[in-house]
């Protein structure tokens, strides 16, 4: 079997909090992800989903402990920590932080902080690192004659170009982006999500999209998986997740986005999600879910393969069980 | 559509020709220099009327100028020209003093009800001090009634369960609902909701908003900013869509979203992403973004980014007018090409 360019298997994310807490934060995420595909990780705030992507970087804060593998082109490089991930991290698996496009220093031009990656990672130097910048700002849709401009001459959609530029400047494989467009106007949104389009069907990028915007992932990603509470619920392509939800959560964040053609009241999920400084025995959804039945609350569904290309972690999909619903 | 559409009465807010230009510091090199003195033109002749029972949502990418209009409605500024009507009133130049009791009436929602509410205020406190700072008193059991109505009008019920929380032991959603309790409490006949429920989360953001739709079946008037066509075509009943300071195109919100007459709301509607993944959208995205408010184009102001521009577009600065193609006598736009 061909095996994927990235696959997460069973991630655990733990922080120790002040007063002997500790936060469960991601519960057990797996995916995978082949070369050139786009996937998208959906979730509300504080579902894991940053931190996924954060523990994929070997870039957790030092109170996280992680538990689990990711296998890059086959190796484990959470095997050994730091000393694994090190390696790769900006040169095969480079991301995108949330708010990055006002992350810049504004005392040095745009061109600089592009180089200074390149130089600290040895790809480039010198002149060559800077003919570089400007080959990745034309990249992203900005003249190579603006590499000596600071980013307060750019603008917002500019600076969030030049931030997507900075993150491919060790020529990674796999591109993180955490909400890359949710600071942006729609105009300007479209205009990023056709040049991570782009990057990714004409240079083979692997794109993973963090966002809590599901019509940005359908509007992007092949897959996506959505996220709740430290778990998967729901995994598959974007097609099969709007039109035949396996999991009542999927089918709820879908009909509590308003559509601008949709038909049909948009509704609210009530309740909030559950606190993660505790266990959870059974699915947890169950106290907002409006299916739950007999074993919701206090047995774990499974995250089963329910379809082709599909996992789903839902009692329903049992189908002893769901007779007794 | 509107409670109150016969045209006999005068409608809530009636705002007439609204300009608002602010005067861009020069520094003191620029004065020495004398270089000339730079205006922003953040709302340039803007017309638009709500009614008791109507949502009108003002829809448009950022520095638009629809957070400028709002801000002169409230009269946090004052409108450079034009006229503010409240109930047929003229408040564009009233005083201080004069608009204090009219402040009751208009209150404002702001986007954000994690900055919005004072944290070391119980919801009770929150929900009070409107009542202090308009100076209606009264006994205290007669208070605690206003509050405990306030929040149930707010869809935070039973409010004996919230009355004494602080804003870190509620959701997201149950603060913005404090907030809208707080502006409730005063009995306001117009609201004005910015951006409303862009920060909170999906799964609640729609409580929210058929809270403020329940208000405006009640009689409310609302005029909500938003930058979310989507939000905007199912809530509201109509829709004005703003471009660098004027009203680009308005009417009934399924007539502005599935009929547009504009180019610039065509583009705006082509990006906006969808849920369905079949209806993912060929996008007309336009290059470029808004131009500086202190250099307005002249013309049409969307002419250079406009797709099917015309030598007369660079002339003709065009007005709201009706459409050959809109269905709707109320559906207008600002385009000599959709005349």
């Amino acid at each position: 079997m061909n095996e994927p360019l990235i696959r997460v298997e069973d991630l655990h994310v733990w922080f120790d909090l002040k007063g002997g807490v500790e936060l469960h934060a991601v519960r057990g995420v797996s995916f995978a992800l082949e070369r050139g595909e786009r996937f998208g990780l959906v979730g509300e705030s504080g579902c894991g989903k940053t931190t996924t992507i954060l523990a994929l970087m070997g870039l957790l804060p030092p109170n996280a402990s992680v538990a689990g593998a990711v296998y890059l082109d086959g190796e484990n490089i959470l095997e050994h920590g730091e000393e694994t991930v090190s390696p790769h991290r900006w040169k095969d698996i480079a991301m995108i932080f949330q708010g990055a496009m006002n992350a810049f220093n504004p005392v040095k031009t745009v061109g600089k902080q592009i180089v200074e990656p390149m130089e600290l990672h040895e790809v480039a130097e010198g002149k060559e690192a800077w003919k570089r910048a400007g080959e990745l700002l034309e990249t992203v849709g900005i003249s190579a004659n603006r590499t000596r401009r600071y980013p307060h001459e750019f603008s917002g959609g500019m600076r969030q170009r030049a931030a997507i530029a900075m993150s491919l400047a060790c020529s990674p494989k796999v591109l993180l982006a955490d909400e890359p467009t949710t600071a942006l106007d729609v105009m300007v949104q479209a205009q990023i999500l056709e040049l991570l389009v782009g990057l990714s069907n004409d240079f083979g990028l692997s794109l993973v999209l963090v966002t809590h915007d599901l019509p940005v992932v359908a509007q992007v990603c092949e897959q996506a998986a959505v996220m709740y509470a430290g778990e998967i619920m729901e995994s598959g392509t974007l097609d099969g997740l709007y039109h035949d939800p396996r999991h009542p959560y999927t089918r709820l964040l879908f009909a509590a986005t308003p559509d601008l053609y949709g038909e049909g009241e948009v509704v609210s999920i009530p309740g909030a999600p559950p606190r993660l400084d505790r266990e959870i025995p059974g699915c947890p959804f169950a106290p907002r879910c409006d299916r739950t039945f007999a074993p919701c609350p206090d047995v774990k569904p499974r995250y089963l393969v329910v379809g082709p290309d599909r996992h789903a972690a839902c009692h329903l999909n049992d189908p002893a069980l769901a007779k007794a619903s | 559509m509107s409670a109150n559409g016969d045209g006999a009465s005068p409608p809530l807010l009636d705002v007439e020709s609204l300009v608002m230009h602010y005067p861009v510091p020069r520094g003191l090199v620029g004065t020495l220099a004398r270089r000339p003195k730079g205006v922003v033109h953040a709302v340039e002749g803007v017309t638009f009327q709500v009614r008791e029972g109507e949502m009108l949502a003002l829809v448009g990418e950022s520095g638009c100028g629809k957070t400028t209009t709002a801000q002169s409605v409230l009269r946090m500024v004052d409108p450079t020209s034009g006229a503010i009507r409240f109930r047929g009133q003229d408040i564009t130049r009233l005083g201080a003093r004069e608009l204090r009791p009219l402040r009751r009436e208009i209150q404002m929602i702001y986007q954000d009800p994690y900055e919005s509410l004072d944290p070391r205020f119980r919801v009770r406190d929150t929900v009070e001090e409107p009542l202090d700072v308009h100076g209606l008193a009264g006994a205290k059991s007669e208070r605690r009634q206003h509050i405990l109505d306030a929040l149930v009008r707010a869809g935070l019920t039973p409010p004996e369960l919230y009355i004494d929380r602080f804003p870190h032991e509620l959701s997201g959603g149950q603060r913005q609902r404090v907030a809208i309790a707080a502006s409730l409490v005063l009995n306001p006949k117009l609201l004005l909701a910015d951006e409303p429920v862009s920060m909170l989360d999906v799964s609640v953001r729609a409580g929210v908003l058929h809270l403020l739709d329940g208000l405006r079946q009640e009689g409310l008037g609302i005029l909500m900013i938003t930058h979310d066509l989507s939000t905007a075509a199912h809530f509201a009943n109509r829709i004005a869509v703003m471009y660098l300071g004027r009203i680009v195109e308005e009417g009934p919100a399924q007539e502005v979203v599935t009929n547009p007459q504009h180019p610039y709301t065509k583009a705006l509607l082509s990006v906006v992403p969808k849920r369905d993944p079949q209806h993912r959208s060929r996008p007309q995205i336009l290059q470029g973004e808004t131009p500086d408010p202190t250099h307005i184009p002249v013309g049409c102001r969307f002419h250079p980014r406009c797709p099917i521009a015309i030598p007369e577009c660079k002339q003709v600065d065009p007005e709201l007018r009706r459409t050959s193609g809109s269905r709707s006598p109320g559906h207008r736009a600002a385009c000599i090409r959709a005349w």
